[in-house]
């Protein structure tokens, strides 16, 4: 494999300005022989919003891995907040203020639905700040969180109580209780009504404008398109466009290795 | 201990012997630990079933051993195919597999050693055929018949494990089902059946497997309990379910225990497998031809 | 319920116990007794690791045998050196110790990996102990080692009184501690572990760290429980100590108690400890294992969740006619029926 220069010619921040909140410079995975993820040298400013798209194994899922620590990324560096996440576990980063939604709803099946929120309240709020909420805060702070993705009613139940969309609706609500920088949405919407996907993608336009940084792994192009102020499309591995989203979706190298199919 | 050519090459040898038979004592474990990711810590238990059988039938009837654990192979295979139907509706369906489907295997492997124990007590029991007591003799060398027999017949039973594993296709179903069972399913293969039957072909290695035990050393029921350990290093360090490095780590295994034991003593064997299941958990977790 | 009241009500309840028993005015009572309250801590320190964080432990009979051993050994540092003779609070405190410590290496050696690798991990320690303490001349090597207990002791009388009444004291420290961590940050913790991993750490859970943290307190409980037991016995023999029966009735108790809570083990040991004890005595020590090893497969199979998951399952079916109990159903916080 050719190593890279560390050159950043098309980051999207010029040398000079202030970093961005998340810098990825040449990142390179592989699993075995297979090469997931090449040169990949992405930056992305607090408050952007986001959409990362790419057909299926293009290497999307691997990345969101690799920012948060649940991979290792063999080549290039990961910096948050001017921090280099090389070395840090995926809680750490957590801690820093990464958060994630799984592709596939991981619920902590033998809690309750204000218990699953419970667990980031209790080791990554109350980590950051350094002091503990009373038992009420905490308690508040569950039923708050999931009223807001409209799941107020169930704070009492276990998860396998659940339809696949309160299912994704309790994946982000476990994702905002971390309260963080940045959050990872990795397809939140798939499989859901037209009605379903606007209750989160104004949910998610709600954090945004909060000041949380959102990007939005997504295959239905309406939300992606409708969510995202930029797009990046991955490729077998390679970042291919960047750029303002109706920009993107016009370049002939999107549309041949993309849309074209 | 003074340090003698002769003893360091006649032990050498009979590890690499001794590691033939522990091929065959890993080889089931690494049909189903290794590729169908079911953790059968009960298995030597059902080696140590094999071993009485093998007892019994040449005991009353004067059957070789090695021909009698042969016959009963058909029969460990349904045992095996039984266990792995209640395992799966009791556990694996309903994702329960890790804690509770390890105190299943668990339970089973005290039930067999206790009934094993009540039934025959504790006294150490053995088997007569032509091949126990003579050695053969080369130069320096000293090769006891009794380690030599099950040594190739269990090279036999492994490489006919790997032939029907890569070549038929039943065998490249087993292969498959660990790691695409959608595919096998499009093939209209059933994962179940499959995961059944290659399970009961990871227990009727074990009446095999019984047979060599009880011809290399006498056997009394907890005697595999020290296999263990044993068991799942070779599974671990052989790449988890390459029955080629298998046989690899069988052999390195009982090369460096049967060092130990003729330099240390036969006491500090059973440490041996252990620290080599730490150590390859700890540096090489892959094993040693990991995939 | 606040922890001091619970601990209170249960130094009560053992209070009671003890009186009632010295009332009977039988030994034997004591002798069975203790080895009940035995499996109490065994089977409530094997549920921290294995209920709560879902890591399976085979090798309880080592940290159980680690704790009998390091008292073996300072009882023979003090008698041959006539030191100051230890009292049997302290051995525990130095068998927790060793346990602890072992249950930390062998956790920061395997638990990185999946679950069923520390498992057989644990298998095999149980072995490499056993060789080590079979080859350890010092500790009586495979002939085993005896030790002289005293007749007597000021103010409580029989010895072996004295030793039921540190093994309910450790019992009862034993289950406030799973109740206080079931309750705790940890608690929660601990439960995202078992659930999943990933989640957990996505989660901001230092789960390697925590992970530790409960083998620790594992291993280091049963080494507590361990180390008076060479006192309790007089002649410790490897094979014995190292036995598969205290490994799987560590195991089984849990599991048919129910593994959620600190009461599933309580409930399973006291039940299951009793009737093998009666069993003991009245059919034969082989055929009580064998019961305990057929009830561990029937109730994994049948019953996931235990005694305690099917009386919760009962009170959900028929919630009118326990309307005053359903605090039962809070007591018990994140159990799947």
């Amino acid at each position: 494999m050719i190593v890279a220069g560390p050159a950043n010619a098309n980051s999207a921040t010029a040398s000079g300005a202030a970093p961005a909140l998340l810098e990825i410079e040449n990142l390179g995975k592989r699993f075995g022989g297979f090469v997931a993820l090449e040169n990949i040298t992405l930056s992305v400013p607090a408050g952007e919003r986001l959409g990362l798209i790419g057909p299926n194994g293009s290497g999307k899922s691997t990345l969101v891995n690799c920012i948060c620590g649940t991979l290792r990324n063999e080549q290039g560096t990961v910096q948050f907040g001017g921090q280099r996440l090389d070395g840090l576990q995926a809680h750490q980063r957590t801690h820093l203020g990464l958060a994630r939604s799984f592709q596939l709803p991981r619920p902590f099946v033998s809690l309750t639905l204000a218990d699953n929120i419970r667990i980031p309240l209790l080791y990554t709020v109350a980590t950051r700040s350094g002091s503990r909420h009373t038992a009420h805060e905490v308690e508040e702070r569950c039923a708050a969180l999931l009223r807001q993705v409209g799941l107020g009613d169930k704070a009492r139940r276990l998860p396998r109580d659940l339809t696949q969309v309160e299912m994704r609706k309790l994946e982000l609500a476990r994702a905002m209780a971390a309260e963080p920088k940045l959050l990872i949405a990795d397809e939140a919407m798939a499989g859901l009504t037209h009605s379903e996907i606007e209750d989160i993608l104004s949910l998610l336009i709600r954090l945004n404008e909060q000041g949380v940084t959102i990007i939005l792994i997504e295959h239905i192009m309406s939300a992606v398109m409708s969510f995202s102020r930029r797009l990046v499309v991955l490729v077998s591995g390679r970042k291919i466009a960047d750029g303002m989203p109706d920009d993107v979706m016009r370049d002939p190298e999107v549309e041949r290795a993309y849309l074209g199919q | 201990m003074i340090f003698s050519f002769d003893l360091l090459i006649n032990a050498v040898v009979s590890g690499i012997l001794i590691g033939g038979f522990y091929a065959a004592v890993t080889s089931g474990v690494s049909l189903s630990f290794g590729i169908l990711d079911i953790v059968n810590i009960a298995h030597p238990a059902f080696i140590i079933l094999g071993s009485y059988i093998a007892y019994i039938a040449n005991a009353t009837l004067g059957v070789d051993p090695i021909l009698a654990s042969i016959v009963m192979m058909p029969l460990f295979f349904v045992l095996g195919s039984g266990i792995y139907q209640v395992y799966y509706v009791s556990f694996e369906k309903r994702g329960q597999e890790s804690l509770r489907g390890l105190a299943f295997f668990f339970g089973l492997l005290f039930i067999t050693e206790v009934t094993l124990v009540l039934y025959f007590g504790v006294d150490y029991r053995y088997v007569e055929a032509r091949y126990i007591g003579p050695s053969w003799h080369f130069a320096m060398l000293d090769i006891p018949l009794r380690i030599l027999v099950p040594c190739l017949v269990s090279l036999i039973m492994t490489t006919g494990l790997q032939i029907f594993l890569t070549r038929s296709f039943l065998g490249r179903a087993v292969m498959a089902v660990a790691q695409d069972q959608l595919a096998l399913r499009l093939m209209a293969v059933d994962p179940i059946k499959i995961k059944r039957i290659a399970f009961g072909i990871s227990i009727a290695t074990a009446s095999l497997a019984g047979a060599f035990l009880i011809i290399i050393q006498p056997v009394e029921p907890s005697v595999g309990r020290e296999y263990i350990g044993r068991i799942f290093a070779i599974c671990v360090l052989g790449g988890m379910g390459s029955l080629p490095g298998t046989v690899i780590a069988a052999m390195l295994l009982g090369v460096v225990e049967s060092l130990t034991s003729t330099f240390y003593g036969p006491s500090w064997a059973p440490a041996v497998s252990f620290g080599f299941l730490l150590l390859t958990l700890a540096v090489r977790p892959a094993g040693l031809l990991g995939r | 319920m606040r922890t001091p009241a619970f601990l209170l009500i249960w130094l009560a309840v053992s209070a009671a116990v003890f009186a009632a028993s010295v009332w009977l005015g039988n030994d034997y009572i004591f002798f069975a007794g203790y080895v009940v309250l035995q499996y109490v801590v065994l089977g409530t320190a094997w549920n921290i690791l294995g209920g709560y964080c879902g890591y399976v432990n085979f090798g309880s009979a080592a940290f159980f045998a680690l704790g009998a051993y390091s008292t073996v050994a300072i009882y023979k540092l003090i008698t041959e050196h006539e030191f100051y003779r230890m009292p049997i609070p302290v051995l525990m405190l130095i068998g927790g110790i060793v346990s602890g410590i072992v249950g930390f290496g062998m956790g920061y050696l395997t638990l990185r990996l999946r679950g069923a690798f520390f498992a057989i991990a644990t298998l095999a320690l149980a072995v490499v102990l056993q060789t080590l303490v079979v080859n350890w001349d010092y500790v009586g090597g495979s002939r085993g080692a005896y030790i002289i207990r005293p007749e007597q002791i000021e103010p409580i009388g029989n010895y072996i009184r004295y030793l039921f009444l540190i093994m309910m004291l450790l019992a009862v420290a034993a289950i406030t501690i799973a109740r206080l961590i079931e309750h705790s940050r940890l608690g929660y913790g601990f439960a995202s572990i078992r659930d999943d991993e990933l989640a957990a750490e996505a989660s901001g859970v230092p789960t390697l760290r925590l992970k530790l943290i409960a083998t620790t307190i594992s291993g280091a409980l049963m080494g507590m429980a361990g180390a008076p037991f060479p006192y309790y016995i007089g002649y410790l023999q490897p094979s014995s100590t190292f036995g598969l029966d205290y490994a799987v009735n560590s195991i089984a108790m849990p599991l048919i108690g129910g593994t959620t809570s600190w009461v599933g083990p309580l409930i399973g040991a006291l039940l299951l400890g009793s009737l093998q004890q009666i069993a003991t005595v009245t059919i034969s020590s082989a055929v009580n294992l064998l019961i305990v090893g057929f009830l561990l497969v029937i109730f994994v199979i049948i019953a996931p969740n235990g005694i305690v998951g099917l009386i919760h399952t009962y009170l959900q079916r028929k919630p009118e006619d326990f309307v005053g109990r359903r605090h039962v159903k809070a007591e018990m916080p994140g159990r799947v029926p």
